[in-house]
């Protein structure tokens, strides 16, 4: 499949002087995604690596209005800030969510299936780091199967498979569902603008390297990313209405090793695991295609 | 409006009254809500409040109220979308109870904290284990240190009338205000409510003008990381408007008096104090009791008084101490605890007079948990039990089976 051609808007919302480490991927999506967004936009942060990031009070990067928020809110502040604003009849405002897999997968998960159900009119981005790295890189539920964290230590490493939020969110037969990559600029932005022009419920997942979670070179950050890509364990794809599944990069793959050895987290692994790892995407990649396949 | 009977013309001013309904403590506070123009309401039902959500859903959907009602999957959300929505520059309301009130909790500090006028109302219910629907003040004093505001009341009306002064109180301090009702006493009591004329509530209250809400014109981040050189301020100014709160209260009042004709007493009401030797101090669906015993003492030539504790937080100390500062005895009546401590109206009053000039001798009862009626009989009990007290004693127990 072809990629369709639109570029980087030029635009610059997100000022400079944010504080995360070098190489966060958090803090590169954010950007992107507010060059599409734009000015009118509100920004929901919870608990997570996001609100450190923008820096301290009175600082803020972010270039819009931010209302930072507890660990497990960030869908139901937005959808507070929704209504709070329509009661003020200002329509024409993008409500964006931002919250790590933690705040997502994990402890927020209940309040965005209400907002998800209720089909709130809200763009919900999870920045998916793969643990919670605010706190010092624990596990959550958004970990993949065999890698190290503080909480699961190399000889005793995740023995769960990541929750699959997409298939969860999907159950929810929200309007937009889409992941995406800081390694895939042109393809995030599109994505943020299809989001932009619906109304009701958009959910974007980006997966996000964190260089001292991952134990990887912050240089490297964009390659990791685009290796996740490649080598399908993070396939670039939208879901429209909960079952109509689309691809949108579809790169000539490369074996999981390929982006699991550039990732101190992953060094432990045998290699028997990173087969069992290989087999898992494979399997995951079928039944992507397969939904595909039946969609349109 | 109807022809009113003589003995209420003086509580229902006719001029100021709209319509008088025979209505339970809840509708009482969903009628408060609507005349308040709220424009954000988000619940999740529990009993005993469920009846104010329901009835606010109607008005919405009859359109008798413009609002946005977001029913969302549990307290803990119900409160953290007022989050958004009053930070966006909303009057926000909500209301919930006991087991939806503690799970609030941490976003019960948020809202505090982060200085949005919201006003809530709980229905007083008891927690659980073990299961109990019944009235219970626990639950909403569990909450004295998150810095909301904090009022109890005796009627339906006075929850009506309160609602509607909390939130002037509310925006003009930057501060939450919860109003508590004791479950089914008031909550599903039925009482004739003097609804007041939307016009004169309206001129009390104007429409909420926030300083600095979520506006894409004037970019803010509000909530971010505090170094330690900055988060103290942040809890000192709060205090400073809890300061402000208890002198503005007497002065909302008395506007609310001016507009709408009613009075309620200010942070406290004292009944029959003048004189009066003993005084008994009461909270909620009790003290309307207590008026009754007093007046029975009184007829008896036993100069007893009461005082009723309308606002927790902040604690109104001088005026307490003013009240307080003839009597030689003084009970608490406390339908609350503080597993080991006691009862927290107690606690709190006596924390109140240990820097005044007056220790009258204090004694605090437990009376009343999970719904327990407190009869005139079981009060008659404690003001014999005060009136033949040598010393001050922390926790009396009030009616416990052996
Ligand atoms: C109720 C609550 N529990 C725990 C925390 C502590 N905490 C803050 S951020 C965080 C982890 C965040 O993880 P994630 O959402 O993945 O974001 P990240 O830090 O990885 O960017 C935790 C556990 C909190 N703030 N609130
Ligand atoms: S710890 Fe990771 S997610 Fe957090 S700021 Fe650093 S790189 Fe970004
Ligand atoms: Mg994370």
């Amino acid at each position: 499949m072809s990629q369709i051609p639109v570029s980087v808007p030029a635009q610059e919302i997100m000022g400079s002087g944010h504080v995360a480490c070098p190489g966060c991927g958090a803090a590169m999506a954010m950007r992107n995604a507010l060059k599409v967004l734009g000015p009118k936009t509100v920004v929901v942060i919870p608990a997570c690596c996001w609100s450190v990031i923008d820096g301290p009070t009175p600082h803020s990067v972010v270039g819009v209005p931010v209302i930072h928020t507890a660990f497990e809110t960030a869908a139901i502040t937005a959808t507070g800030v929704r209504a709070g604003l329509r009661a003020r009849g200002e329509e024409d405002v993008n409500v964006m969510a931002w919250a790590g897999d933690g705040g997502t997968f994990d402890i927020g998960f209940q309040s965005l299936s209400g907002a998800a159900e209720r089909n709130e009119d809200i763009i919900y981005v999870c920045y998916d780091n793969e643990a919670y790295m605010n706190t010092g890189i624990q596990r959550s539920s958004a970990t993949p199967w065999g890698a190290w964290t503080t909480t699961t230590p190399v000889n005793n490493p995740k023995s769960r498979p990541k929750k699959n939020i997409v298939d969860a969110l999907a159950a929810h037969h929200i309007p937009y569902i889409a992941t995406a990559s800081v390694a895939y600029p042109e393809d995030l932005v599109k994505k943020f603008e299809r989001a932009k022009s619906i109304r009701g419920m958009r959910f974007i997942h980006i997966l996000s390297p964190c260089p001292p979670g991952w134990k990887s070179v912050p240089e490297q950050s964009i390659r990791i990313s685009r290796l996740a890509v490649k080598s399908r364990v993070f396939p670039l794809f939208e879901v429209l209405d909960g079952w109509k599944y689309r691809l949108t990069q579809d790169p000539e793959p490369v074996p999981v090793n390929e982006y699991l050895r550039l990732q101190g987290r992953f060094r432990h692994l045998t290699p028997e695991a990173i087969d069992q790892i290989q087999q898992d995407v494979d399997s995951r990649w079928n039944q992507l295609q397969q939904r595909i396949a039946s969609s349109f | 409006m109807h022809e009113l009977a003589p003995a209420l013309k003086p509580y229902f001013n006719e001029e100021t009254t709209e319509d008088i309904l025979v209505i339970e403590g809840t509708h009482a506070a969903s009628h408060a809500a609507r005349l308040a123009r709220v424009q954000a309401i988000s619940a999740y039902p529990i009993t005993p409040q469920t009846s104010i959500v329901e009835l606010l859903s109607e008005m919405c959907a009859t359109g008798d109220l413009d609002a946005q009602f977001i029913k969302v999957e549990s307290e803990h959300s119900a409160l953290a979308c007022l989050v958004g929505a009053a930070s966006a520059g909303a009057r926000c309301f909500t209301a919930t109870s006991s087991q939806g009130l503690l799970l609030m909790h941490e976003i019960i500090h948020w809202v505090a904290a982060a200085r949005l006028p919201i006003v809530m109302v709980n229905v007083n219910r008891a927690l659980a284990p073990p299961w109990s629907i019944w009235a219970d003040q626990t639950d909403s004093l569990a909450q004295r240190d998150t810095g909301w505001i904090q009022f109890y009341g005796e009627s339906n009306q006075e929850i009506l009338d309160t609602i509607l002064m909390a939130y002037r109180l509310a925006e003009q301090v930057m501060l939450p205000v919860m109003v508590n009702m004791d479950a089914f006493f008031l909550s599903h009591t039925a009482e004739p409510v003097a609804l007041p004329k939307q016009e004169l509530v309206d001129r009390f209250l104007p429409p909420y003008q926030p300083e600095f809400r979520l506006d894409v014109n004037h970019p803010r981040a509000f909530g971010g990381l505090a170094k330690p050189d900055v988060y103290m301020e942040f809890r000192y100014h709060m205090q400073q408007a809890m300061e402000e709160a208890l002198q503005l209260w007497p002065v909302i009042a008395e506007e609310y008096k001016y507009h709408l004709g009613r009075w309620h007493g200010t942070a406290i009401e004292s009944y029959r104090c003048e004189d009066a030797e003993t005084i008994l101090v009461t909270a909620g669906t009790i003290t309307g009791t207590t008026r009754l015993v007093v007046d029975q003492y009184r007829e008896n030539g036993v100069p007893l008084g009461l005082v009723k504790i309308r606002m927790f937080r902040p604690f109104p100390v001088e005026a307490l101490r003013q009240a307080l500062a003839q009597a030689q005895r003084v009970g608490v009546i406390d339908r609350n605890l503080s597993f080991g401590q006691g009862g927290i109206f107690y606690s709190e009053l006596k924390s109140a007079l240990y820097n005044g000039d007056h220790r009258p001798l204090l004694n605090g009862y437990v009376a009343g948990l999970g719904g327990r009626d407190v009869t005139p009989d079981v009060l008659a009990e404690i003001v014999e039990h005060l009136i033949h007290s040598e010393t001050g004693q922390d926790l009396v127990w009030i009616g416990v089976k052996a």
